[in-house]
């Protein structure tokens, strides 16, 4: 597919790879974190460890809103789910994410309650159109990147005069998340040098608001695409950052990021969100202003007031990881249970369920299993 | 999740719609977040709607300049 392919270009990737090991400084290291899941996805499928040297290391952060979900978010699911005369409509891949007592969306559905996959929110609009006598929630999580989607489909509700649709907003906001990494990390035990920054969150909200962080924290962002000329490029770039002594914000993704983002997908946002003053996050805890709810105005299609949704904190299973693994601190293979206990079938944390989070990346590529030979420039 | 795929704009339809091909696959999507789309302009195209539009000479820069790391170093000044 056009502007796909091109940036899949195997020769070109080697060359970038070369370039790379002809400038880094042998002598120091590089730690760089993608943010996002789709960038761990992308280093994973198409091998790009192997074409970095040694001691420029990828550490995988928490940018998959599947795996950052807390459990409770899912219980709560259930229980809307649960109640009379309702469709809860979902994302495919929140189906399968472990909730409490061995539960998950699916195993809800196997046992009779009406749970729909959709592959849009529009499509969750449609089911309530064609359901009039029933309930329909859209089960909403995702970044800026999927937040303005969750408002075409409430402003089309509206539009459509529909009293039978809500949402349960599970928005999660990015620039939290990064700062809550950035700030635990740093002073002698600093893990992260640089930040390989949001692809389509940056889309949306843009360059700007990541222009505090390098200020802020020292350290360098390149915004990238999450093909994988755009993660090694981005690496490139962040690299001559930390070799030159800068700490700015830069954008590889130029053709589809500006410095302002996508103004009106931004204003719609704006007009029918407010943020959380807390919200839980796998891994992170409790991340102040973290999140999005639907604004007073918008409250007849807000699932928590309509279903009384309340708030559930549940810990993870003891053995997991996940939490560590997405503040990058650890990696699958230091988990116990991955891969054996744990695997994308029977999955125990969330890392293992989304194809974007570390532990499924690593195990569907083999990741763990190969051992890492270093190529020589 | 927040995957997104650039798509060719075919058609344009009432309400904010579009035909698009994506990889020769014919699906309609919205455009309700974006402005001042035409017929042949790429979107990126994220759970049902576009988020905003590929600026293709940006695509091409972009490509031109990964393709100067594979120049030697000399050759590249």
């Amino acid at each position: 597919m056009k502007y796909i392919d091109e940036f899949r270009d195997g020769k070109l990737a080697q060359a970038i790879g070369a370039a790379i090991r002809r400038e880094v400084d042998p002598a120091r290291q590089y730690n760089l974190m993608e943010f996002c899941g789709g960038h761990t996805h992308a280093i994973a499928r198409y091998g790009l460890p192997d074409l970095l040297p040694r001691n420029v290391r990828m550490i995988h952060g928490p940018g998959c809103p599947v795996c950052v979900l807390p459990i409770g978010r899912i219980d709560n699911a259930i229980e809307i789910a649960s109640q009379a005369n309702v469709i809860l409509c979902s994302f495919g891949d929140t189906l399968r994410v472990p909730a409490s007592g061995q539960m998950s969306l699916l195993k809800a559905k196997a046992r009779g309650f009406d749970i729909r996959m959709v592959y849009s929110s529009l499509d969750a609009v449609t089911i309530a159109q064609n359901n009039p006598d029933q309930q329909v929630v859209f089960f909403a999580i995702g970044f800026e990147t999927t937040t303005p989607t969750t408002a075409v489909a409430v402003k089309k509700a509206e539009a459509l005069g529909l009293s039978n649709f809500s949402v349960f907003c599970n928005h999660v906001l990015t620039p939290a998340a990064l700062d809550a990494i950035l700030a635990t990390d740093s002073g002698a035990e600093t893990l992260v040098h640089g930040v390989v920054g949001p692809a389509h969150v940056s889309t949306i909200i843009g360059s700007a608001p990541y222009e505090a962080f390098t200020v802020r924290y020292r350290k360098p962002l390149v915004i990238a695409g999450f093909e994988p000329l755009d993660v090694l490029q981005s690496v490139r770039m962040l690299v001559r950052q930390l070799n030159e002594g800068r700490a700015e914000v830069e954008n590889e993704y130029t053709r589809t990021v500006t410095r302002e983002g996508n103004r009106k997908a931004q204003a719609m946002v704006e007009d029918m969100f407010e943020l959380r003053p807390s919200f839980e996050w796998r891994g992170l805890g409790e991340v102040p202003w973290s999140a999005l709810q639907l604004r007073e105005r918008y409250r007849l299609f807000d699932a928590e007031a309509r279903f009384h949704v309340e708030k559930r904190t549940v810990a993870d299973a003891k053995a997991c990881e996940c939490g560590t693994i997405l503040r990058g601190l650890k990696e699958p293979k230091d988990c116990k249970i991955f891969g054996t206990v744990c695997t994308p079938e029977n999955p125990v944390g969330a890392c293992m369920v989304s194809s974007e989070g570390a532990c499924a990346a690593y195990y569907t590529y083999g990741r763990f299993t190969i051992p890492i030979t270093e190529a020589t420039a | 999740m927040c995957l997104a795929i650039p798509v060719k704009v075919v058609e344009l339809r009432p309400d904010q719609m579009a035909l698009v091909d994506v990889g020769g696959v014919r699906k309609e999507i919205s455009l309700a977040l974006v402005d001042d789309i035409e017929v042949g302009d790429y979107v990126v195209l994220h759970v049902g709607c576009a988020l905003q539009r590929l600026d293709q000479q940006e695509a091409e820069e972009t490509l031109q300049m990964m393709a100067e790391a594979g120049l030697l170093p000399e050759a590249a000044q």
